[in-house]
């Protein structure tokens, strides 16, 4: 009975993977593209840099980098605060 | 880990890699890469470095190294830089580019070989992230092997 039940979910759930992925769009035309053509368009005046990705990771969405340096940062000074006792000066 | 096959590979390796996380940094504006993983390669050439040392020539050469502050002055740098944006529009604002300041040449439109002296913030962000990574990844190991050959000697 039970697995009967979990055949029964799996067929399920393979079935539902097969439907998403007959309804996807085709490759290369996401459904709102606006905001990467802007991006692309205008990152070499707004942003004054080739890289396009470099400019939305650091100009447009720099606010998300603020806080993954703060992420690392938070971990080093854990790891330092956690072990500095013993690997201290004394020889 | 000591051995001279170790010990003359890394004095061959080692300023190359150094030189190439420099450039991964200074570059992350032009090419792939940018602070973050500039960092990491540049850390990863310095952790070569430890680990192809002893443990009392490696601590006399990082007692002097502030890698603790030049990881708080990335972060502040950061935060500054971000302010610096506050002045002009919003926090973070590239208020850098097209002022003809260092790094603040303007980019030709279209397809360029890319300038060095162009970005804005971009570039010193990265150059603020990068020095905050290989500060922070550097200290990280160091510190493990400080512990580990500590113990060693000890047994």
């Amino acid at each position: 009975m039970r697995k009967a039940l979990g055949l029964f979910a799996f067929l399920a759930f393979v079935l539902f993977l097969f439907a998403a992925t007959i309804s996807l769009r085709p490759f290369g035309e996401p459904p709102h593209a606006e905001m990467d053509s802007y991006f692309i368009e205008h990152a070499q005046e707004e942003a004054s840099a080739n890289n396009v990705v470099t400019s939305v990771v650091f100009d447009y969405r720099g606010f998300d980098t603020l806080g993954e340096a703060t992420v690392l940062f938070t971990a080093v000074s854990g790891v330092l605060m956690a072990l500095r006792h013993y690997g201290g000066k004394e020889k | 880990m000591t051995t001279t096959i170790i010990k003359t590979t890394t004095r061959l390796l080692a300023p190359l890699i150094l030189v190439f996380g420099s450039y991964i940094i200074l570059h992350g504006h032009l090419t792939p890469g940018g602070g973050f993983q500039g960092g990491a390669v540049f850390a990863s050439g310095l952790i070569l470095l430890i680990v192809a040392n002893v443990r009392d020539k490696v601590q006399k050469l990082f007692e002097k190294t502030p890698l603790t502050q030049l990881e708080s002055l990335g972060a502040l740098g950061f935060l500054g830089i971000g302010l610096l944006g506050l002045m002009s529009y919003t926090f973070l604002k590239n208020a850098i580019a097209n002022s003809g300041f260092l790094f603040g040449g303007t980019t030709p439109q279209g397809i360029n070989p890319g300038y060095l002296n162009t970005g804005g913030t971009l570039s010193y962000l990265n150059i603020f992230v990068g020095t905050k990574v290989l500060a922070g990844l550097t200290s990280i190991v160091l510190i493990f092997f400080l512990i580990l050959r500590r113990e060693r000697d000890e047994w």
